[in-house]
């Protein structure tokens, strides 16, 4: 098959790189509400009416939309199996936190309702609290520690060994980072409330979320000036072979004094950390004058503009190694071959757009807020 | 590689891949019959048939969510505890698992929500469509998740690539139409299929033992028994399919599932019962079955089916001529690749035992150092432990043909004697409620453990495959699968057993006056059912 030379390999890696950051923020715009909501749940609902409408307001598209991290995983395995093997494999631990609180979600929601005792929803409400609250934070994490560089390295059969622990990803940056992506799906789960929810689940959530925005704002902020004073960036040495074979031991990295050289080199990215302030900001204004609408679309951008202001900060580079700086994965040497990049665009071409009509068919029949009377109307078979 | 890691890894694997193929088979057969009953409720319009959608609807969704939930576990894990495997042949099997999400579960995850929330809120043919999408989804799953799986098995279409240190795809057609992946494909649904069936005629059968529901439980079992029966046959006739892709591809699995150490002139025959001895490589108390082996395994009178003897024989060739291969890959790695013709001829016509060589490095850092007692050593390595897959075969295939009998017998009493079963049959069928997921796991250990030593056969010994992790790392996460696990199968048995005992409760006044309002129709004999005697 030779259909696949038709795209250059440089150019499918870009794309690829391109659509990580869709499927990552996929997820963030979609279940991250979501996980918002779970967070939110013990505070917006006081009883176990209120608590059920905010679980039912995702009840219907939770499933749905945790795909996008699932197909956010198959994607780094398909199209970037490095990084999959790396990052996987290194933060074994916390991947499992974050695997146990994935596991827990599912089942809180299904099964929470299914029985009448309070120490039973109490019980689940919790669980529903740790899989949307430790997924958040553990994101946030991981994003604190790829920025300041994963103590990882490769041997000559491009075996990977890690040498951190899992407290070591808990450092304070990183925790920084952490408290970014809470505050940032608190506020989006509270946007969400706020369009499905009524009465006072709605009110208790524009109240957190208005904070929350707040707290994106400052964390966000003061994140960037720690990167910028504080952490060292990476860069590639010599002449950059953008189609070579995907083998990192090929390339040879540096360190650079900031990744805030990024911004002197491509000035166009900055509009991405003024699209997450601005965002920001324009949520927090939506939540306290209860803009149910254009609110989701505020708390949107500024998800789209956080997440996608780190990825364009470290282009190339998608996992820097602190302990080895030659085993660094970037966009040139940790892809799959030509032919996998071009088969899977072949297939996501095909189908992101079904997907995106049928999801939003979903939506439009779903329309509406979930309300009290709903819930008792039909207490027997909703969640 | 350290072995406890590996064996560890292999024990969570296993588990965690055995709990989540609890959930799977049940979620592949009950989308079907339950999108099944709602289509006869949109063509019959009678309430019954909504109630029973919406009845078996809610098991299978306590069930489905376990099935995603674990299945996360399952894509989580190969690069957590498998991370050598991840690099080493992700360009290939990373595809049809991304392809999974972007064609399978995508359409399964959004739309089971609209099943369940949606009833008043879609007309009659939009809900109707909804649940069928939702079946296609699930069982769309299973195909891609199984083309990953047969290429571990036959892995065609890719060839390893000394620059990248990985295997690369040079064929997506070829992996995707992989005989051994369609194969198992239509197997493991069948199967899937053959689990719901047996399930909902044991649950029916207990609801008829107990008097209760019982318009419910008659039309679910004839619904049941004819899904089941189609099924059942095709279970047995399309593993007949995969054990003919074997024979092709893995010589090794079908000779240690058969006990066969020596090869014999063809056709060889079937050894029905026996007790296999890996030391004395003989199988004792053997009964055969004359030619029966032949026949199934080559479809032909004289071609032979190669013995475990031989095929060690022919792995300690591959192992030298890995070997080759493998100093002419360490040319590539001394030069970045820069090689003179000859290396490069010499590898790529080496390259395919490249990973024969790799079973050396359980005994040496260096392959090419290895004695010639290493060399046999690992050639008999790629022998599977005998007697587990020789016992799990024949128990599985017992009970696929015992779920025959069952469908058929009940496929015959439901359409033509009217439903009257005797109470020991319907004891039976509840009893018969977990034997489908017996012969499925037993499928799952008789497909895997039968691969061994290989992760993907001939290409990655598993000893090489997993992450480099510490004990503690995976001590503490097998504690808390374990733990965690069993909760969770607890509170879900729980739950099912709770909803199987309330049973129906959604739509029951109207249904209750539709069914009185229509009694003298329903209860009209059928057509094909004999006539009482005057």
């Amino acid at each position: 098959m030779i259909l696949f030379e038709l795209v250059p390999f440089e150019i499918l890696r870009v794309v690829w790189w391109v659509l990580l950051g869709v499927l990552l923020t996929g997820f963030a715009l979609t279940d991250g509400f979501d996980l918002g909501v779970g967070t939110l749940l013990p505070f917006v609902g006081r009883t176990d009416t209120e608590r059920r409408i905010a679980i039912n307001t995702i009840g219907p598209v939770w499933e749905g939309n945790q795909v996008w991290f699932i197909l956010g995983g198959g994607a780094i395995f398909a199209a970037w199996p490095p990084l999959y093997a790396v990052s996987f494999s290194g933060f074994y631990l916390a991947m499992f936190a974050v695997l146990a609180a994935l596991i827990l979600r599912p089942v809180g929601f299904k099964y929470r309702s299914k029985r009448e005792s309070a120490a039973w929803r109490n019980g689940w409400d919790w669980a529903l609290f740790v899989g949307g609250a430790v997924p958040a934070l553990i994101f946030g994490v991981a994003m604190g520690n790829v920025l300041q560089g994963v103590p990882f390295r490769f041997d000559d059969d491009l075996r990977v060994f890690y040498d951190g622990t899992f407290f070591g990803l808990l450092n304070p940056f990183a925790l920084l980072t952490g408290v970014v992506s809470v505050a940032m799906l608190v506020t989006h789960g509270a946007a969400w409330l706020q369009l499905k929810a009524e009465g006072p689940v709605r009110d208790r959530a524009r109240a957190i979320g208005s904070v929350a925005a707040l707290v994106t704002v400052v964390s966000y902020v003061l994140a960037g000036l720690w990167l910028a004073k504080g952490i060292g960036g990476y860069a590639l040495v010599g002449d950059v072979v953008s189609n070579g074979p995907s083998n990192p031991l090929f390339s040879e990295t540096t360190r650079s004094p900031s990744w805030f050289g990024a911004f002197a080199e491509r000035p166009w990215i900055a509009v991405s950390p003024v699209l997450g302030l601005l965002g920001s900001l324009l949520a927090f204004y939506g939540l306290r004058a209860g803009k149910d609408l254009m609110t989701m679309l505020y708390s949107k951008l500024a998800i789209i503009g956080i997440i996608s202001s780190v990825g364009l900060t470290m282009f190339p580079y998608i996992l820097p190694s602190s302990i080895d700086a030659r085993s660094s994965l970037t966009v040139w040497n940790a892809s799959s071959s030509h032919q996998t990049l071009f088969v899977m665009l072949v297939a996501a071409v095909i189908f992101v757009p079904i997907i995106l009509a049928y999801t939003a068919w979903v939506y439009h029949v779903l329309w509406g807020k979930v309300t009290e009377a709903e819930i008792n109307d039909n207490h027997e078979t909703v969640y | 590689m350290d072995i406890d890691i590996v064996e560890l890894s292999r024990l969570q694997f296993a588990m965690t891949a055995l709990y989540h193929f609890l959930f799977v088979p049940l979620t592949l057969g009950l989308s079907v019959i339950v999108a099944i009953m709602e289509t006869v409720y949109v063509m019959t319009d009678r309430p019954i048939w909504r109630q029973m959608t919406k009845f078996w609807g809610t098991l299978f969704g306590i069930n489905f969510v376990l099935g995603v939930a674990t299945g996360i576990t399952m894509e989580f894990q190969f690069g957590m505890n498998w991370s050598y495997y991840s690099h080493y042949v992700g360009d290939i099997f990373g595809a049809p698992l991304a392809i999974e999400g972007l064609m399978a579960f995508f359409l399964e995850a959004t739309f089971v929500g609209l099943f369940f929330f949606g009833w008043d809120r879609l007309s009659k043919r939009a809900h109707l469509i909804v649940a069928w999408l939702v079946a296609i989804g699930s069982n769309f799953s299973a195909l891609w998740i199984l083309i990953a799986n047969g290429w571990m098995q036959n892995p065609v279409g890719a060839s390893f690539n000394p620059l990248t240190m990985r295997m690369e795809m040079s064929s997506f057609f070829d992996v995707m139409f992989n005989e051994v992946a369609q194969a198992k494909f239509v197997h493991t649904v069948s199967a899937g299929y053959v689990t719901a069936s047996v399930f909902v005629l044991g649950v029916s059968a207990w609801y008829l033992l107990k008097g209760r529901h019982i318009d419910l439980a008659r039309r679910s079992i004839a619904i049941a028994a004819s899904f089941g029966l189609a099924s059942a046959l095709s279970v047995v006739v399309l593993g007949d399919e995969s054990g003919y892709s074997v024979t092709l591809s893995q010589k090794m699995k079908l000779a240690a599932i058969e006990g066969m150490w020596e090869t014999q002139p063809a056709p060889a025959s079937f050894t029905l019962l026996g007790f296999p001895d890996q030391q004395a490589r003989e199988t004792h108390y053997a009964i055969h079955i004359p030619y029966a082996m032949g026949l199934i395994g080559t479809r032909s009178l004289t071609r032979e089916i190669p013995g475990i003897a031989d095929l060690v024989k022919q792995a300690e060739t591959r192992v030298r001529s890995g070997i080759v291969a493998y100093n002419a890959l360490m040319d590539y790695r001394a030069n970045k690749g820069k090689v003179s013709p000859e290396v490069a001829t010499t590898f790529e016509e080496h390259s395919k035992d490249l990973g024969f060589a790799l079973l050396l490095k359980r005994y040496v850092d260096d392959p090419r150092q290895a004695t010639d007692a290493q060399i046999a050593q690992a050639a008999n390595d790629t022998v599977p432990t005998v007697w587990p897959l020789f016992w799990a075969f024949r128990l599985m295939v017992a009970l696929g043909f015992s779920f025959i009998a069952l469908m058929v017998w009940f496929f015959w009493m439901s359409s033509f004697r009217n439903m009257r079963f005797p109470r020991v049959a319907l004891r039976l069928a509840v009893i018969l409620i977990p034997a489908p997921w017996i012969a499925a796991e037993l499928g799952w250990f008789v497909a895997e453990f039968g691969r061994q030593p290989w992760t993907v056969d001939g290409v990655l010994p598993t000893a090489l495959s997993a992450s480099t992790l510490s004990v503690t790392d995976l001590a503490i996460t097998l504690a808390g699968f374990v733990l965690f696990y069993s909760v969770l199968f607890v509170i879900e048995m729980g739950l099912m057993v709770k909803y199987i005992r309330k049973g129906p409760y959604i739509d029951v006044p109207e249904t209750d006056r539709w069914q009185s309002d229509h009694r003298d129709r329903l209860t009209a004999p059928s057509p094909f059912a004999q006539q009482p005697a005057e």
